[in-house]
């Protein structure tokens, strides 16, 4: 199957090229970083965690996301789903690979890497979260590679492929609960230390991974011969629509629980967030961009005219990933960090270098979900009776 | 390890066990009831090092007259552990540091405080808890707690440089090496290593001159305002200061039960 990735049109081709010379250019930058140490970020003493933890934790939320299209169909036999199954599969694997790649560029000393496995530390949720994200970009390689081998074939998936299938469902769930759990178990971080973060993750998740997923399918039926399909867009705008509810609703019960209860350590992240600190505020207009394109993204979703619409649809699911966007990779890290354990507000500003290397992971991910895109609609183009394109 | 070399220990450990090792702890015994001993009075000594079931400081507080009183003391710490003196300030590293009473117990200061405390620097550094979240949260054990004395410790040659450990930590204690330290190291001390950037570091409670019968840099250098000893011990001249003082612990609530205590 891995040819049809090698067959492709100039538009393809040209697509791939403009990622790989991002990748190439953060390569370098990542090299200089490599070379010099993290002090080229933003990142400080106090605020030591930035932009990449950040894109990595939206990205586990997207991949999970992708269970969004695998659930249903496999569980609740929704045979709509059947159509894009591999579509949220490979979004899942291309999402993983960006998630692998930022804690990579996170490390300070990433030859040192496997001492994770060297050294294997039960205690500490980042070694579950390893397990889970290796152990569910495995799962959807396997599921999604050999589902599509078997209908290119015009077979049944083998047999011994259930078993796997049916553990990704809730592995997917695993893999944004043990990310929260990297944030909501640490005593004296007042903004993660709540129950409601991991359902939180999950519900900006089911959100933001589907809203992407959409755009993604019609981009799919204008450039390829592969119709995602109208009805299975319209299900996922739906998921979308209870998912960013979800996600506003959990984030008002974090406000109401902070600002009733009137607690200082509880007020002071979302204060900082959403209206300054000691004169500290450069959140500020991100946040709110963030909160009005989810509730724009709300109320488009909710009036059926507009849902159904496939235009305005596009707007608001892109509104929902990007006000998703703001609120967990970027907003989310710095309230956690600011104001620093002693009370003092040392705010936190990516830099060029940090944000090209970023920029490159989004871009290594984009180039595996182009070939792994192009190779899944060339099956179902060929499958359909197509001849896949030159 | 040569053949000869690990026979000697075999050789050496039954002769610990079997009591010929034993003449230094009586010679400790006999010595810890006279005064004026040089050293470390409360704290068993088997052979050079100081042994102590769980190793804390007490921080009188009222000692403390302004911060020329610590400075010394932070000197005394970064001198002797390498720490380097970097200009930006996002970069820099700490082991022992002073701040203000409200920031250094949030959620305990009062608008109508006693005057001394508005004014007089506090110094901070790793508590060396009893329950450390940045251990539970270390994904390869590079950092850990001794059991048989509790202080907190790194293996600088372990850390990954994830800096879960620094989320983690609710006291602020972790330094990150986000560039090479060496060049902005002033004087380099021979007798402890450097650190390489991208490796967290922190205070070790002079560990390292424990294990050769000193007390920490810091409480040498401290004028009496920092005092050092054993917390399982009941006679130990800490446990006799909590004894007679009031004393509070930053963050008690978070149930990390530091071993630092300040006497306010």
């Amino acid at each position: 199957m891995l040819e049809l990735a090698l067959k492709g049109s100039k538009k393809y081709w040209g697509l791939v090229g403009f990622l790989a010379a991002i990748v190439g250019v953060a390569a370098l930058t990542w090299l200089y970083q490599l070379q010099f140490g993290l002090g080229i970020t933003g990142m400080s003493r106090d605020v030591s965690w930035g932009f990449y933890i950040a894109q990595f934790t939206f990205l586990v939320g997207v991949a999970a996301g992708g269970v969004m299209v695998v659930l249903p169909y496999y569980l609740h036999d929704y045979k709509a789903f059947g159509r894009v199954t591999i579509l949220g599969e490979f979004l899942a694997v291309a999402a993983l690979v960006m998630c692998l790649l930022f804690i990579f560029v996170d490390l300070g000393q990433p030859m040192r890497m496997l001492n994770v496995l060297f050294y294997p530390t039960p205690n500490s949720v980042l070694f579950w979260d390893m397990i889970v994200l290796n152990g569910y970009l495995f799962l959807n390689i396997v599921v999604g590679w050999n589902v599509l081998e078997a209908e290119r074939s015009g077979a049944h998936y083998p047999k011994w492929l259930k078993p796997f299938i049916y553990i990704s469902i809730p592995w997917a769930v695993s893999i944004h609960t043990v990310t929260a759990f990297l944030y909501a178990g640490l005593p004296g971080r007042h903004f993660w230390l709540t129950a409601i973060l991991a359902p939180r993750f999950l519900a900006s998740a089911f959100a933001s991974g589907p809203a992407l997923l959409i755009l993604l399918c019609l981009i799919i039926r204008k450039f390829t011969k592969f119709d995602p399909g109208r009805e299975q867009i319209q299900s996922l705008a739906k998921i979308v629509t209870y998912a960013i509810i979800l996600n506003v609703f959990f984030f008002l019960c974090e406000v109401f629980t902070s600002f009733y209860s009137n607690i200082p350590g509880h007020m002071h992240p979302i204060t900082y967030l959403f209206a300054g600190l000691h004169g500290h505020g450069a959140y500020v207009p991100w946040m709110w961009t963030s909160i009005s394109l989810m509730i724009a993204g709300i109320v488009l979703l909710i009036i059926p005219a507009c849902r159904r619409n496939e235009s305005v649809l596009a707007v608001a699911c892109a509104a929902v990933f990007f006000g998703a966007w703001i609120d967990k990779g970027m907003g989310m890290i710095s309230g956690g960090f600011v104001p620093n354990p002693l009370e003092h507000v040392n705010e936190y500003i990516p830099t060029p270098p940090e944000l090209m290397i970023s920029l490159g992971v989004w871009a290594a991910g984009f180039l595996v979900l182009t070939v792994l895109y192009k190779i899944a609609t060339s099956v179902k183009e060929e499958a359909e009776g197509y001849v896949s394109t030159p | 390890m040569d053949s000869s070399r690990r026979t000697f220990l075999k050789i050496a450990g039954v002769a610990a066990v079997t009591g010929w090792g034993a003449r230094p702890v009586l010679d400790s015994f006999a010595s810890s009831g006279g005064h004026g001993e040089a050293v470390e009075p409360e704290a068993k000594k088997t052979g050079e090092a100081l042994i102590g079931k769980h190793w804390g400081m007490v921080v009188d507080t009222t000692q403390i007259e302004s911060i020329d009183d610590l400075e010394p003391i932070f000197e005394a710490c970064h001198k002797l552990h390498n720490v380097p003196v970097l200009k930006n300030k996002r970069h820099r590293i700490m082991w022992i540091w002073e701040d203000e009473y409200e920031h250094v117990f949030p959620g305990q200061e009062s608008p109508y405080m006693v005057e001394r405390l508005h004014k007089t620097p506090l110094p901070v550094l790793c508590n060396h808890c009893e329950n450390p979240p940045c251990v539970r949260a270390c994904p390869t054990k590079a950092t850990f707690k001794r059991e048989s004395d509790g202080i907190v410790m790194m293996d600088f040659h372990r850390c990954i440089g994830c800096r879960f450990c620094m989320a983690a930590c609710p006291f602020g204690a972790r330094s990150f090496n986000f560039r090479d330290p060496r060049p902005f190291i002033e004087e380099i001390n021979r007798e402890f290593p450097t650190r390489m950037k991208g490796v967290v570091e922190k205070c070790n409670f002079c560990a390292e001159r424990l294990a050769v019968g000193k007390m920490p840099a810091c409480v040498e250098a401290s004028n009496g305002i920092l005092t050092f000893g054993d917390l399982g011990d009941p006679e130990s001249e800490v446990r006799e200061l909590l004894r007679e003082h009031f004393t509070i612990r930053r963050k008690q609530e978070l149930g990390t039960e530091p071993s630092v205590y300040y006497i306010v």
